[in-house]
């Protein structure tokens, strides 16, 4: 099986490229690139994301192919993608920060500041917090309720449609950290910073 | 609901651990790698490096020593010192490195944080700052560990670099570092009150009581000790315990 992650160029990826070598091992050819030869033919994408949603959207829009390849992978031909931090955010229509900015337009929905209440919760909201797992997902196999998870984020993702969160966290609201949309997978959270059971995600994602 | 964090602090000189941790099990006690190994299967929800090597010629030595630990640990990891320019963030996030704390760069050019946040994103950019009391009610920013003066406002400071981009502050009391006898809860509180941002509290820590009062009394997001982890005296399933026996919430 192919595994890649695409290196689009915004911010760091060695955490995810680290994490994901750990639990592939021999099993899996795990490829880092953003060639979109070698994505298209690809089994399963990773698709990380650090930095602002503007400063990703850009950078994704930046190299030639890459947005409709994409878009082909997961969309039309429903093939698994996991988005991570940013890269869940993009699945949205529309993101707000820096400047109002198109996402990929993936699930319906916006990514706006969180709300942290005029000053009384600390933004980025850092650190490690519990998961609320909301539906049955497989990106969950194995992993309790209530299981820690690191988050580095100030903004969140507003679905439409409630029916794609697979977890939320509480913090200075209950902010979406988890969605599932048929081969759409994505985590606000960061798997690969988050030990051994952010590990068991990356497997669960790997296993699908 | 959010978790307040603790961080074990490893100082590395020319690639070897300084203060190290003082347990049997380990194979070699100067090993940076293996220690950070240590701490991250124990519970440590960070890890962060201080490299205190005098020289500027040696930062292959610490960017090995992030790259090898970064295959082993899967916990956020920061590096901090002799962090000057952006090709040294490049170099230290590229071996693995989570986040950077950026010291005396920050001081001399508060436009570096506002580069450097712009172009890897705050979430990796913490800014630390070395404080040292002045007068009542009055914190002065000091660089190269202490010894020099910059008559900088420590709060004022703090602000500055949060609205410059910074993440997080990594606050130091110059006067309780290395005494045992607790954080500077004083400046701690100045400081938590006066940004939007998290801050970890460091400097003086002798007890795990310390640690409560950063968290409950300074209001700090995160904790970072050095010695009383590195000579085993508690170790980082002690702390967490007892936190939470105090209604403290911390990762279990």
């Amino acid at each position: 099986m192919n595994v890649t992650i695409v290196d689009y160029q915004s911010g760091n990826i060695s955490s995810v490229k680290n994490s994901f070598t750990e639990v592939a091992k021999d099993k899996v050819n795990l490829e880092v690139t953003s060639d979109v030869k070698k994505i298209k033919s690809s089994d399963k994408i990773v698709l990380p994301g650090q930095g602002s949603f503007k400063s990703c959207v850009d950078s994704l829009n930046q190299i030639k192919g890459l947005v409709d390849t994409l878009k082909e992978f997961a969309i039309t031909n429903k093939k698994p993608l996991l988005g991570i931090c940013v890269g869940l955010q993009m699945f949205a229509d529309i993101g707000y920060e820096e400047a109002e900015t198109r996402g990929l337009g993936w699930i319906s929905g916006k990514v706006s500041k969180i709300d942290n209440q005029k000053g009384k919760f600390k933004l980025p909201h850092i650190g490690w917090n519990e998961i609320e797992i909301q539906k049955e997902s497989k990106l969950f196999k194995g992993i309790k309720n209530k299981s820690h998870m690191y988050f580095v984020h100030s903004y969140e993702f507003i679905p439409e449609d409630k029916s794609v969160i697979s977890a939320i966290t509480d913090y200075s609201s209950k902010i979406v950290c988890s969605v599932e949309k048929n081969n759409l997978f994505g985590t606000q959270f960061h798997p690969e910073k988050s030990d051994r059971t952010g590990l068991k995600i990356i497997e669960n994602f790997i296993n699908l | 609901m959010l978790k307040n964090r603790i961080i074990p602090c490893l100082d590395v000189k020319d690639g070897r651990v300084v203060k190290g941790i003082n347990f049997v099990e380990l194979k070699d006690a100067g090993d940076p790698v293996e220690q950070a190994k240590i701490y991250s299967d124990s519970g440590a929800d960070e890890i962060c490096f201080l490299d205190i090597t005098a020289s500027n010629e040696n930062r292959e030595t610490i960017i090995e020593i992030v790259r090898k630990t970064a295959k082993e640990c899967f916990v956020p990891l920061t590096v901090g010192g002799g962090v000057r320019t952006i090709q040294n963030i490049t170099d230290l996030l590229l071996a693995g490195a989570d986040k950077v704390s950026i010291n005396t760069s920050a001081v001399k050019n508060v436009d570096f944080v506002n580069e450097a946040s712009k172009k890897f994103g705050s979430q990796c950019i913490v800014v630390a700052i070395d404080a040292k009391k002045v007068s009542d009610n009055k914190w002065e920013v000091f660089t190269h560990g202490g010894r020099n003066k910059t008559g900088i406002d420590a709060i004022k400071f703090a602000k500055q670099v949060e609205e410059n981009g910074a993440g997080e502050i990594l606050l130091t009391s110059m006067d309780k570092d290395g005494t045992k006898s607790g954080y500077d809860v004083d400046l701690l509180k100045k400081i938590t009150k006066s940004t939007n941002i998290p801050v970890i509290a460091s400097g003086g820590v002798g007890t795990l009581d310390h640690l409560y009062d950063g968290i409950v009394k300074g209001g700090a997001s995160a904790v970072l000790a050095a010695s009383i982890f590195h000579y085993g005296e508690y170790k980082i399933k002690d702390a967490k315990e007892y936190l939470n026996s105090k209604n403290v919430s911390v990762r279990l």
